[in-house]
């Protein structure tokens, strides 16, 4: 019986999430046996350089990563778009080949945009 | 005696599965590449640990670790050892979930890439049409495990950490992308067996057909591998973990095995992408010569892998850590540039591939001049009203 490629991809998926989890109960049955946990509210603290923590961690996210994420999020959906392209491309006709030129013109257009208007420079 | 050597991990395999009855033969069979794959890659890790700490002693004329074993060559396991039995310690403002999921996921997501790498001529996990699509999907993953972890620290080095690790390996996933996107074109098919069959023979019996011995496949190489760097977050784009700046960035509030786990995720990743690297344009297990196919070809893939994490050593050892304006302006205005202008250049050479005779040295030509004069100008560009690095201490 042969089954479904897929099925060894989810059967791969189980083992390589038990993998880490068997790996930490091992440990988790050591502290449980020789090393039981000495919590204090120093050790357990955020470390920050041996100081108090002062404010909140969770900050506003910096408007230029938003940026890169967008110009990623188009760039990437087109190169995904590339790939059926490419596969089929060894048996594709002049006409294909130019309309293919021209998605990837749009591209290379977006590209020149961002850049011309800056969003490529960290600031 | 070479077929079968060839054959012998699965003649293992089915002498195995041979004791259990039918119906559960083929969860056994997919179990054993499981394990197989988890043994193989977890000591080679243990020793790449040990290979790296070794290589950049002596890079830096000190003699690295050597105390535990002839050559230090036990100090894998005594450092697995000491990471079980550390103290894991979660801070007490910690999201306490999502802490104890990052260390899993990575490793998790770090250990599915393999399955669609072929390792040898009839070693591969399972051969899947989209393998190389399938590949990217499981390796884009272990960003969300990195942002989970720098996230549920509450720390905040954590967080910048987790920020620029997400802004980094976003822009060189382009990159990536765009330097596999002409092998898939010339060899018509996003299976990666299929891509190191295509590669295969060799001119007078010495010179492979491997793509990066063509122009488009030399210059796609040389981008993966910067990319595959980048995505790696290994010295010189290691930011995200910069030690000086960020104490140890996301892995800051991590402790015990499950700041292993990192390090198992991080090698584990490393050694996928390089696999891919090889699979793509180092002819996969193809053997370098004619006459050395007498040695099996899994020999050869890890032959040809742990040469390109040599390499990716040396670079760590050799380069400086970039800054991130210099870090972004590399993935977008000089990689992803080069990445599209060699996708024409591979388009120019599948159509020249009938051209015979002088013109064939008139189609190297052309095909390393697009790529090398857009590298020179775009690379005198992005240069220029930069003085060069002056050490002040240095001579």
């Amino acid at each position: 019986m042969t089954p479904h490629p897929y099925a060894f991809l989810a059967l791969f998926l189980a083992v390589a999430v038990a993998f880490p989890l068997v790996m930490l109960s091992v440990s988790r049955v050591w502290f449980w046996l020789f090393q039981p946990p000495k919590p204090s509210t120093i050790k357990n603290g955020i470390y920050e350089c041996g100081l108090a923590p002062t404010g909140d961690s969770r900050i506003q996210f910096k408007a230029h990563y938003y940026l890169y994420a967008i110009v990623f999020l188009i760039f990437d959906v087109e190169v995904l778009f590339l790939l059926p392209f490419a596969v089929a491309f060894t048996g594709l006709s002049a006409g294909a080949l130019f309309a293919m030129l021209v998605f990837i013109l749009l591209l290379v257009e977006g590209l020149v945009w961002a850049w011309h208007r800056g969003h490529l420079n960290w600031k | 005696m070479t077929a079968t050597l060839e054959r012998l991990p699965l003649l293992v395999r089915d002498w195995i599965t041979g004791f259990f009855p039918e119906p559960v033969r083929w969860l056994v069979s997919g179990l054993l590449a499981i394990v197989a794959i988890l043994a193989v890659f977890g000591l080679y890790f243990a020793y790449l640990t040990l290979a790296e700490r070794k290589f950049l002693g002596r890079f830096q004329n000190r003699p690295g670790p050597n105390r535990t074993g002839p050559f230090g060559l036990l100090q894998p396991f005594a450092d697995a050892v000491k990471a079980l039995t550390k103290e894991d310690i979660v801070p007490q403002a910690a999201d306490k979930l999502l802490h104890f999921l990052a260390p899993c996921l990575v490793v998790a997501f770090g250990l599915i890439s393999f399955a669609v790498i072929p390792f040898g001529r009839y070693l591969i996990p399972v051969d899947l049409d989209a393998a190389v699509l399938y590949f990217f999907a499981a390796g884009v993953s272990s960003e969300l495990a990195l942002f989970m972890a720098g996230w549920a620290s509450h720390n905040k080095y954590s967080m910048i950490s987790a920020m620029r690790a997400l802004a980094q390996l976003i822009s060189y996933e382009l990159p990536l992308l765009l330097a596999v996107v002409p092998v898939i074109m010339l060899s018509g098919t996003l299976s990666t067996s299929k891509i190191v069959v295509a590669q295969g023979g060799w001119t007078f019996g010495i010179i492979p057909h491997w793509n990066v011995l063509t122009p488009w496949g030399f210059a796609g190489f040389f981008i993966f591998m910067i990319a595959a760097v980048a995505e790696t977050n290994r010295s010189p784009f290691d930011l995200p973990e910069a030690e000086s700046e960020l104490i140890a960035g996301h892995l800051t509030e991590y402790s015990g095995f499950k700041y292993a786990l990192f390090f198992m995720a991080e090698y584990f990743g490393m050694s996928a992408l390089c696999g891919l690297g090889v699979t793509l344009f180092l002819g996969g297990w193809q053997a370098p010569i004619d006459i050395l196919q007498v040695v099996p070809s899994y020999v050869w893939f890890m032959v040809k892998l742990s040469c390109v994490i040599f390499c990716l050593m040396w670079v760590r050892a050799t380069l400086l850590r970039l800054r991130i304006d210099q870090l972004t302006r590399l993935a977008w205005k000089f990689l992803v540039p080069l990445g599209l202008i060699n996708l024409g250049n591979a388009a120019f050479w599948h159509l020249s591939a009938d051209w015979s005779g002088p013109l064939q040295i008139v189609r190297w030509a052309i095909s390393a001049a697009v790529i090398v004069i857009p590298f020179v100008l775009i690379g005198r560009t992005l240069s220029s009203g930069l003085a060069p690095r002056t050490y002040r201490y240095a001579t």
